[in-house]
Formats: structure tokens, C-alpha cells, sequence
């Protein structure tokens, strides 16, 4: 285990990294377009006038700040910590995939772009790069694995209804991993005009950071809400784990307050005694893919293996670089949820507090009784509730044995 | 030492006063026994520089015909490690071809850097391009090499800019690797006329020889930049051919060296009765 920094906010450094995790590995066409990315986010972080333009978006466009709910009947039916839901399924376009878009969409016509294109799993965040593209008139083209574009169909819809061209990928295992792929060839092939919109806190630097910090509203809000609330910090922060946008963004604000622990879900699809599963830390290894160096899914000779799980937005091989190293400096703990933990977990969540949650939050969910009863009866425990569920009922049908 | 084989290749192709031409192959495509017998025929059949591609899973900067030849080596257990076993026993018939191994970053952190450029330059390789390795991240590999005398090869591109292109220069040997267009393997086409200032470029910052790639494919697209590069690489095409001659029942090895045959002699017959030399 690394030691622990001193201060998290130094991080990344001034090469991309979170201790040896994270860098700029891309080919050299796309260097001098990294680094301008790089400047350009660095003038825009620190301009008053940045932050004033999205955060009237954010409350005005996305509906910011989504409510801290206290989930009454789950701590009820746990018996343990209070759990509170941090409700980013009522954002704008129902997940927390927004909150990125618009500060990335802002930042791409900061830079003069006209070409957005971006990758997606799930479909939310190839839907909430549509919304923003459809917003400021700008063409949009997704990448989404063919595997996905079958499973998400509602959200292939909707993006279509939005605008934006959806690429289906046959490459490789035709889910995110090979969408991110054909996203990265498109851009070394269009280095004029394009801007990749990346939809999670992984890939090259400056991505990591910078989706983080678009993100990381979400814990700033939770701080303040739960102050309100409870007049202290939480016990426990929880968020589900694809690339670890939602997680690294409600984790973030707390990474100083070490009396709060911070607990990521992996997808454990199968089972982590199967090789079916989504599970890079838990299930990886350390190294080099899409732009960075971190936990991967890999066979003995680096070969990125396929990752398995229900949850299309957690099908992803690996893990943003922060979380990589916030696991190896022991600041944060990574858990796993199988598929059917997540189905139950799905369910529960519905009959109990009448909310459809997305099948990838849902995972976080399956959890959640384990480390409110951990934290005991006083403790409080915070959930991400990252995204909606609706996209998902035609997969969980096919796993109740019903038709819709 | 093994940087003297590209080194002592190019001196030569410089008296002759002609470009070299590099085949790309992907190691193993599309299994073991037929990937070495191309290899050995690749001398023979004009390639003056040979590249071997070891196959990764995600290779982010090929184009479909890269990829398809990839997991065609994968499928066919093909792997790093074997790679270089294949190299080994070509160089056991020859001794003067230079030998570049081009790939991903992934399979090389797995096995080791140091590990990997031992057994390496053991194997006979003599360079090395990493695509997803750009100078910012390339200390702990080049220093791994180094140790071996193993060349590290760079890749200067339409985006380098002269502030840059120093940046890239920088710890390379051998000679310098022009991709000729501004996207992935084998789509776009280059264009000898624009190509030609960036060589001069490349040159000059570089003080080394410079050999095109990407988007060469016909003969006459190949010898148009041998009269403006020190060599033209040609991978795709290559690999097209391996996949086709599958298609139509042919034999493999001899549809790819025959597409060799008739690149290099166009590369090689480029600059015969032209008068300025580059
Ligand atoms: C609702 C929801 N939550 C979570 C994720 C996983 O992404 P991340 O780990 O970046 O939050 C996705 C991805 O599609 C999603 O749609």
C-alpha cells in the first residue's frame, strides 16, 4: 500500500497522475490536442465568469441541487445507520451524466470546436451529451457498442430523437470498452474541429480531473444537505462503480474528512468466482488502457479481457485512475454486487420508497444494508443515487422471465 | 549492437541512392508456422526493414484491417512472448535485416519493461514504436532500452508543430517514423506533395532518416514517396492480403510476398533517373 498524501486536492499532479496511476498515453497525433485540452481547462477552472455561465445552467437547465432524501422505509427494513438517498436520478435526462455534459459541451465551444463526439454505455451518457448538443446546436455523433445499442434500445431512441448520430461498434466485444475505442480513432482522424466529450472520470489526463470536478458537485451539495439535515458529516459515502464519475464526484468533497469512509460497488455480474464481471480493482490488475494507467481486467500476457454485468454502464474493464489509487492508499474501499444482488436490490428500492433506480446505482444499493448495519444504528450513511431506472425495466423483465 | 542494423540499412539504401521499404506484419497472422515462413520470405521478396506488430486487444489507432489481423493473431493464441520467439528464429537466417516491433503499451507494462527489452534485443529485435507511448510518458521504457540497445523509435504526425517536434525527437534513435495523415491505419490516403515538407522536417530536427506510413497502399502512392522519404512503410495493404488470400483458398505466404514484390519494385525503381537526391 502507497503511503497517504497530505493533502488530496494536490491531486493529480502536475503529469496527470495520482501516484503512479492516471498520464496522457495516447498516440502522438492526439498529444498536442490533449495538451490544448489541458490548457484550456486549466484557464476555465479558475475564471469566475466559467463557473457563473454553468452553474445558471446547472440550476436553471439540469435542476441543481437534485435532493438529499432521508429513505425512511430502506433504514427501516436494514435496522441499521439512517440512509440517505443523494437523488441525481431527478437531474435533468435522469442521471448524473449531465452535470459532465454541460461543463464539457461549455468548455468544447470555450475552445471553438463544432464536432462533438462522445461514447456510451448505458446510453445516459450518450443521451445527455445529445441534450447538450441539441441545446447549444452543435452536431453530436455516439459511439455505442452493438451489444448496448440492443440492450438500451429506449435510450438509442431517445438520442436519436435529440439529434445525435449513434455509431453502433461491432469491434472487439461491442460494448463501452470498443465504443471508447472507435470514439478515440474518430477523434485522431477529425483533429480540427472535434471535441471528445468522455463520460467518465477515466481516459488521459486532463479527463480524470476534470470530470471529477464537473461531478463533484454532487458531494459539495451533499455536505451542505447534510449539515442541514443532521448538523454533521456522514459515517459512510456510497456510489456504484463504471468508470467512477458518480462515485469520484460525491466522494470527492469528503477525501480530507477521514472519520467518513468511502465506499465504491464494482459489478461482480456472475460472480467474483466466475470471469464474468466488471470488477477492475477487485477482480484486476494495474495497467495501460484508453489513456491511463489503472486497475484493468487483463490476462497474464495484458490483454484486456471482456467485463461481464447486467448493468451496461458498468460493463467497462477498467476504472478511472483516482479510484485506483484511492484504493491502494486505503482511503477508499471497493465492495462488489453481482447481477442478481442488483436485481433484488432493484426491486427493493422500488416497493419501498417508490423509486426506480438505474440498474447501475442499483448495485451500490445491494450494498447498502451491509454498511448501514456496519455503521450502526446511530451512524448515517449516503447513497448515490446516480440515474433512473426506467431505461432498465425491459432487462429486468427478461430476468423475471416476463415479457413487456 | 543491434542499433548498428538500422543504422548500417540506411547507409546502404543512402549509396544506393534509393528509399528503403519497410513491410509491416502482424506477428503470428494468421497463425505461427505461416506468420515466420512470410517473415523469412520478406528479404527475399524486396523488404529492406522489417516491422512486426505484436497484437493487442484494443488497438485504438488501427483501422479495421490492423484490427482484423489482430485478433485473427489472438485467436490463433499468438502473444508477446511468442513474438519474439518467432524473431529469434529469423534471425537465425539473417543477420542484416532490421527488425522494429510495433504495438501497444499494455502487453509491455505486463511483462516488465527491463524484462521485456532483455529479451528483446536476446531475440535480435533492434527497434521499438509504441503507440500509445508519447515522450511525456516514455522514461522508465527508454531507459529500459537503452540498457538493452534497443532503439526507441518515435512517431512524428501532421499535428506536430516545430515546438514539438523537439519534444518528440528526443531519446530516439535508428530513424524517425512519419505517419503521413491525421488518423488511424489504412483509411486515408497520403499525399506524396504534402508529405514531403514535413520529411524535410523531421529530418532536420532529427538529424536521423525518415520512413512514411499510414495510408500507403498501390505502388505508385509508394514509390511517389520514395522519391521524397528515406523509406515507406506499407502495413495494411499487407495485412489485406493475408485475409484475402483466406477469403479465395490461396496460399497466404505467397499473396503477401508477392504484394511485397511489387511494392519494393516500385519503391526501388522511384528515383532511378531522377537527379536530386533527399
Ligand atoms: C445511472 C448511471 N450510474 C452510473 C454509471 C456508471 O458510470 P460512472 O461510474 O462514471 O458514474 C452510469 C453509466 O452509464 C449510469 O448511467
Amino acid at each position: 500500500m502507497s503511503a497517504r498524501p497530505n493533502d488530496y486536492a494536490a491531486y493529480p499532479d502536475a503529469n496527470g497522475r495520482f501516484g503512479m496511476f492516471g498520464g496522457q498515453y495516447v498516440p502522438e497525433t492526439l498529444m498536442p490536442l490533449v495538451h490544448d485540452l489541458t490548457a484550456a481547462w486549466g484557464a476555465a477552472k479558475t475564471d469566475p465568469a466559467f463557473k457563473a455561465e454553468l452553474d445558471g445552467y446547472l440550476k436553471h437547465y439540469v435542476g441543481r441541487p437534485s435532493p438529499l432524501y432521508f429513505a425512511e422505509r430502506l433504514t427501516k427494513h436494514f435496522g441499521g445507520a439512517k440512509i440517505y438517498l443523494k437523488r441525481e436520478e431527478l437531474n435533468h435526462t435522469g442521471s448524473h451524466k449531465i452535470n459532465n455534459c454541460m461543463g464539457q459541451i461549455l468548455l468544447a465551444m470555450r475552445m471553438g470546436k463544432t464536432r462533438i463526439i462522445a461514447e456510451t454505455g448505458a446510453g445516459q451518457h450518450g443521451v445527455a451529451a445529445a441534450t447538450v448538443c441539441a441545446r447549444f446546436g452543435l452536431p453530436c455523433i455516439v459511439y455505442m457498442g452493438a451489444v448496448d445499442v440492443e440492450r438500451q434500445k429506449p435510450n438509442v431512441f431517445r438520442m436519436n430523437l435529440l439529434g445525435a448520430e449513434v455509431r453502433p461498434v461491432t469491434s472487439g466485444s461491442a460494448t463501452l470498452k470498443d465504443a471508447m475505442n472507435e470514439a478515440l480513432r474518430d477523434w485522431v482522424t477529425n483533429v480540427e474541429d472535434t471535441y471528445y466529450l468522455i463520460g467518465t472520470a477515466a481516459g488521459m489526463h486532463p479527463y480524470p480531473e476534470m470530470v471529477r470536478d464537473f461531478q463533484a458537485v454532487i458531494g459539495r451539495e451533499v455536505r451542505e444537505q447534510i449539515m442541514e439535515a443532521e448538523g454533521r458529516l456522514p459515517d459512510a459515502i456510497m456510489a456504484c462503480i463504471g468508470g467512477g464519475s458518480n462515485a469520484i464526484g460525491i466522494f470527492h468533497p469528503f477525501l480530507a474528512d477521514e472519520g467518513v469512509k468511502l465506499i465504491g460497488v464494482e459489478a461482480a455480474g456472475e460472480g467474483m468466482d466466475t470471469e464474468r464481471h466488471a470488477a477492475a480493482i477487485n477482480g484486476g490488475r494495474p495497467g495501460v488502457l484508453h489513456g491511463n494507467m489503472t486497475y484493468l481486467l487483463q490476462d497474464t500476457e495484458g490483454q484486456i479481457t471482456e467485463a461481464h454485468s447486467i448493468s451496461a454502464g458498468l460493463d467497462y474493464p477498467g476504472i478511472g485512475p483516482e479510484h485506483s489509487w484511492l484504493h491502494d492508499v486505503g482511503r477508499a474501499t471497493y465492495l462488489t454486487a453481482t447481477d442478481l444482488e442488483s436485481l433484488d436490490a432493484y426491486k427493493l428500492c422500488a416497493e419501498l420508497e417508490g423509486i426506480l433506480p438505474a440498474i447501475e446505482s442499483a448495485h451500490a444499493l445491494a450494498r447498502v444494508g451491509d454498511v448501514a448495519r456496519d455503521v450502526g444504528k446511530d451512524g448515517i450513511v449516503v447513497l448515490n443515487l446516480s440515474g433512473r431506472g426506467d431505461k432498465d425495466v425491459a432487462t429486468v423483465a427478461a430476468h423475471l422471465g416476463m415479457r413487456i | 549492437m543491434s542499433t548498428s542494423r538500422i543504422d548500417a540499412r540506411f547507409a546502404a539504401l543512402k549509396a544506393e541512392g534509393r528509399a528503403g521499404f519497410v513491410a509491416y506484419v502482424m506477428a503470428g497472422d494468421p497463425d505461427y508456422a505461416t506468420g515466420l515462413a512470410i517473415l523469412k520470405g520478406l528479404p527475399g521478396a524486396g523488404a529492406d526493414l522489417i516491422e512486426v506488430g505484436f497484437p493487442f486487444s484494443d488497438p485504438m489507432a488501427e483501422g479495421p484491417p490492423i484490427q482484423r489481423a489482430a485478433l485473427r493473431a489472438l485467436g490463433e493464441g499468438m502473444t508477446l512472448s511468442k513474438t519474439l520467439e518467432m524473431i529469434a528464429e529469423f534471425r537465425q537466417g539473417d543477420q542484416t535485416t532490421p527488425i522494429i516491433l510495433m504495438g501497444y503499451a499494455n502487453p509491455l507494462v505486463s511483462r516488465g519493461f527491463e524484462a521485456f527489452a532483455r529479451e528483446a534485443a536476446a531475440a535480435g529485435v533492434d527497434g521499438l514504436i509504441v503507440v500509445d507511448i508519447p515522450p511525456e510518458e516514455a522514461g522508465p521504457l527508454a531507459d529500459a532500452l537503452d540498457a538493452a540497445q534497443v532503439s526507441l523509435i518515435r512517431l512524428a504526425t501532421p499535428t506536430t508543430d516545430d515546438e514539438r517536434m523537439t519534444v518528440v525527437v528526443r531519446r530516439t534513435s535508428g530513424f524517425v517514423y512519419y505517419v503521413s495523415v491525421a488518423g488511424v491505419t489504412g483509411v486515408k490516403e497520403a499525399d506524396a506533395a504534402v508529405v514531403a515538407p514535413h520529411v524535410t522536417r523531421v529530418r532536420k530536427a532529427s538529424g536521423l532518416p525518415v520512413a512514411v506510413g499510414f495510408g500507403i497502399k498501390t505502388p505508385e502512392r509508394a514509390a511517389a514517396i520514395a522519391r521524397v522519404a528515406d523509406a515507406v512503410v506499407v502495413g495494411s495493404a499487407l495485412v489485406d492480403e493475408v485475409a484475402l488470400a483466406a477469403e479465395l483458398n490461396e496460399d497466404v505466404t505467397s499473396r503477401v510476398l508477392s504484394k511485397v514484390e511489387s511494392l519494393s519494385k516500385a519503391v526501388r525503381s522511384a528515383r532511378v533517373g531522377q537527379t536530386t537526391t533527399v
